[in-house]
Formats: C-alpha cells, sequence, structure tokens
C-alpha cells in the first residue's frame, strides 16, 4: 500500500486516480505515525519548489523520510526536493543526491516551460521502467529541471539540454515527468513501483 | 525530442459534447467521458473541454464532469468556460483539471491572469484568444466570436504572456468551421513573437492541414472537434502522416 505525503503542495486528485486506474491501494500520510502504515511513499508535488520545500519542512516530517527504508517515489517537485538545492526560491533541498535543480532561462533558447510529450532515454534496467520500452514519450511540465548525472540519473531527456527524465539513489526514486497523465506507460511506471 | 500535440477539442454543453459550426448550429456528438477515453486511446496528447454554458448553476455540473474525466482518461486536459475568478479555477484544479482557459473574463480583467498564475502556477494557465481579421487588422473577438473588441490580437496576447499566461490558445474565427485549413500566416507570426507553447486552432479540414500548420508555422499544438468528433480524421491516420513528413509525434 502506498502513502502519499501530505504537504499540501499540489493537488493530487490525478495521481489517486491513477493508483485507482492500476488498482494500487493508497492512503495519505499526515503525521510521523502514519509512514508505518504503508510499504512504500510517493512525494507528490506541483508548483514551487522553495515554497514545496518550506511546506515540506512545516510538515515536521522532513527528518523521518529521510530515514525511510522503504522505497519512495517523487514526482515532479517532489523528485526535485531530493535534490541539494533548486535555484527556484534559492532553496536548500533534502540533499538525498548531491545535484541542482537549475532553471531552463539562460541555458537554452527553448520555450519555458518543458511543457508536452517528450521521449526518455533508459540508461539501464532499473525495475522502476520495467515492461518500458527506451524512447518512449511522458507527459512534461516544468521550468527546473536536474542537471544529468551519470551516477544516480536513470532515464535522461533532451530539450536543449540533457536532463534528469529520473533518478535513484538506494531506496529513494524521482521522475521529472507526470506518470498520472501519461498514458499507459506512466501509469505502468505507477505499478512498477508499487511492486520494488 | 519535444512532440507536436494533437488535441480534440470536446465543446461541452449540459455535460454532453456540442460543435458548433462557426458556433452556431449546434448538433450533438455524444458523451464527453465516453469521447475522452475513446480520443486518450487513439493517441490524443492532450484534451480540451470547452464549457459553452458555464454559469454560476451548472458549476456542479461541470465539476461532475471535470472529476469523471480525470477518474478515467490517463492523458493531461483543460477545461474552459464560465471562469471569472480564482474560486472557480480552484474548485476545477481540485476535481483534477490539469490547466484551465480563459477567454473573455481575462480580456475583461487582465489582471485575472497575474492571478491565476502566481495562485497556481503560469503552467494552469492558457489564454484563449477569438481573433477575427477586420480591414487588414486582427482584433481580439468575444463571447465566440460574435463581439468585436478593439484589442489588436498581437498586442493581447503578448499582454497575456507577460501576465504569466502558460499557454495560448489561438482561434482564428475567419477559418473556424470553414475546414479550409488553419491561419498558418497569423500563427507563425504570433509564434515567433512569444516564448510560450501556442495552440493552433480553427480551420482543420484534413489531415494535411495539420502537415501544413505545424510545417508553416511551427505552433506547438493543433486543435480541431468536428473533424475529430465525426471520423473523418483518425488520430492513428493523422499521426503516421505527420511522422512521415518529418514532424516529431508521440
Amino acid at each position: 500500500m502506498v502513502g502519499i505525503v501530505n504537504y499540501g503542495a499540489g493537488n493530487i486528485f490525478s495521481l489517486t486516480a491513477a493508483l485507482e486506474r492500476v488498482q494500487v491501494s493508497y492512503g495519505m500520510i499526515n503525521r510521523k505515525e502514519d509512514f508505518d502504515l504503508y510499504d512504500r511513499v510517493i512525494i507528490p508535488g506541483v508548483g514551487h519548489a522553495g515554497a514545496a520545500m518550506q511546506k515540506l519542512k512545516e510538515t515536521g516530517l522532513v527528518d523521518t523520510i529521510l530515514a525511510l527504508q522503504k522505497p519512495v517515489l517523487g514526482i515532479c517537485v517532489g523528485m526535485q526536493l531530493l535534490t541539494a538545492f533548486s535555484e527556484e526560491g534559492e532553496a536548500e533541498m533534502l540533499s538525498v543526491v548531491p545535484l541542482k535543480t537549475l532553471h531552463f532561462n539562460q541555458r537554452i533558447d527553448h520555450k519555458v516551460p518543458h511543457m508536452g510529450w517528450n521521449s526518455v532515454q533508459l540508461d539501464n534496467n532499473n525495475p522502476l521502467f520495467r515492461d518500458i520500452a527506451d524512447n518512449v514519450y511522458f507527459y512534461f511540465v516544468h521550468s527546473y529541471f536536474i542537471e544529468y548525472d551519470a551516477t544516480y540519473t536513470i532515464a535522461k531527456c533532451t530539450y536543449g539540454l540533457t536532463f534528469s527524465a529520473s533518478l535513484q539513489k538506494d531506496n529513494f526514486f524521482g521522475v521529472q515527468f507526470h506518470p498520472e497523465k501519461s498514458g499507459k506507460y506512466g501509469e505502468q511506471l505507477l505499478l512498477n513501483f508499487s511492486k520494488i | 525530442m519535444l512532440a507536436k500535440r494533437i488535441i480534440p477539442c470536446l465543446d461541452v454543453k449540459d455535460g454532453r459534447t456540442v460543435k458548433g459550426v462557426n458556433f452556431v448550429d449546434l448538433r450533438d456528438a455524444g458523451d464527453p467521458v465516453e469521447l475522452a477515453w475513446q480520443y486518450s486511446e487513439q493517441g490524443a496528447d492532450e484534451l480540451v473541454f470547452l464549457d459553452i454554458t458555464a454559469t454560476h448553476e451548472k458549476r456542479k455540473t461541470t465539476v461532475d464532469l471535470v472529476k469523471a474525466v480525470a477518474r478515467q482518461v490517463n492523458i493531461p486536459f483543460t477545461i474552459g468556460g464560465g471562469i471569472n475568478e480564482l474560486a472557480d479555477a480552484e474548485v476545477l484544479l481540485n476535481s483534477g483539471a490539469d490547466k484551465i482557459s480563459i477567454n473573455s473574463a481575462a480580456v475583461r480583467n487582465p489582471k485575472l491572469i497575474d492571478d491565476l498564475a502566481k495562485a497556481f502556477g503560469t503552467q494552469f494557465v492558457v489564454v484563449a484568444v477569438d481573433t477575427r481579421l477586420i480591414n487588414g487588422k486582427n482584433f481580439v473577438h468575444l463571447r465566440g466570436g460574435r463581439d468585436k473588441t478593439e484589442i489588436q490580437t498581437e498586442e493581447w496576447i503578448k499582454e497575456a504572456e507577460s501576465r504569466g499566461a502558460g499557454e495560448i490558445l489561438l482561434t482564428s474565427m475567419d477559418h473556424d468551421g470553414t475546414k479550409n485549413g488553419f491561419d498558418n500566416g497569423l500563427l507563425k507570426k504570433i509564434n515567433e513573437q512569444i516564448h510560450i507553447p501556442l495552440i493552433a486552432s480553427g480551420g482543420a479540414g484534413n489531415v494535411q492541414h495539420f502537415v501544413d500548420v505545424f510545417q508553416q508555422s511551427n505552433v506547438d499544438a493543433a486543435l480541431a472537434a468536428s473533424v475529430f468528433h465525426y471520423g473523418e480524421i483518425l488520430i492513428p491516420d493523422l499521426k503516421n502522416t505527420l511522422r512521415s513528413n518529418g514532424i516529431v509525434v508521440r
């Protein structure tokens, strides 16, 4: 059963609807004790990364999240929270991975946000992408990206530059795209996470 | 590479899908949730629902529709119609809408764009613009193209971008319903002046029109309604043709 960290950063109706479609049961995590009810955890997130980090701090759940041994999946801004620092709000983040979240502006001459379906290149046979082919399309909406890193990036994407579409360190996973809006492959990814 | 998007548009009235020819003579084209699901299965990249009879009394019907779509459909969707204030948008966001589209309300009160962008992020705010060419100049029109304003289309779109629009949905009223192709010249001109995605709307009649709009204006997405609703264009066929013309699609 998946616990969704409920820290007020964005709407989660679409995420819970997607979990229902793939028949993965879920509940909300509001307090430390709630983590014990679930065998894996999703950190959702849309909007401003710095503001999201501030909200997460205010829940008092940060230390518990960092100590988790069970699989954790950060989605979009939820993945950016796993980095060390974000240029969005010049904010210190959770530092699960020693990477930075950077703004597309001034680094590329494409339209920002990066919005729409883009193909993702898989770096290895990560269980998060089981039964998902290389170069399939996922739905992205973001103005900030996590730099590509040979150690932690498990799937990359190119939009003017190559960035981390997905990363992993130990039990912590992240996806920059929105699996809940990415058609059948997105649903497959959520199902995969429920079995990791 | 980022794919060009194909967006079926579902005009909704009292919970049913309709499509007007030149925005008049509405015909019933089915159940919106069923249509939405079919389009997502066929490979549509996104959906737009325009609630053309949205009023405060009808709002509950719309919220129920948005929830039903969000539950059953696994691609992003935009909802437009009757959004006049932050509270209207927030209800739709919490019901599972990925974006909202505002049109007349933004023209009447441009600050609404700033407020929505600040509250929910620019990616949530689509500004829809209906334009018509009059004496060589493009003017913004309201109420589905019925009411002319004195606002020039290009100026309005640039203002909308600077206020925080995340995307522009531009409908050429001169082309809409004609099935003679998109307004590629205007779309190209606008697209070169903005730094947010531009969705082309109005005039799609055949597959070649989609090839033309992407090749000639380089817009990010193309929207159509009746050609999809009546099965005149099937999305898998459309995407194959786009692909064979070197246009990146999902």
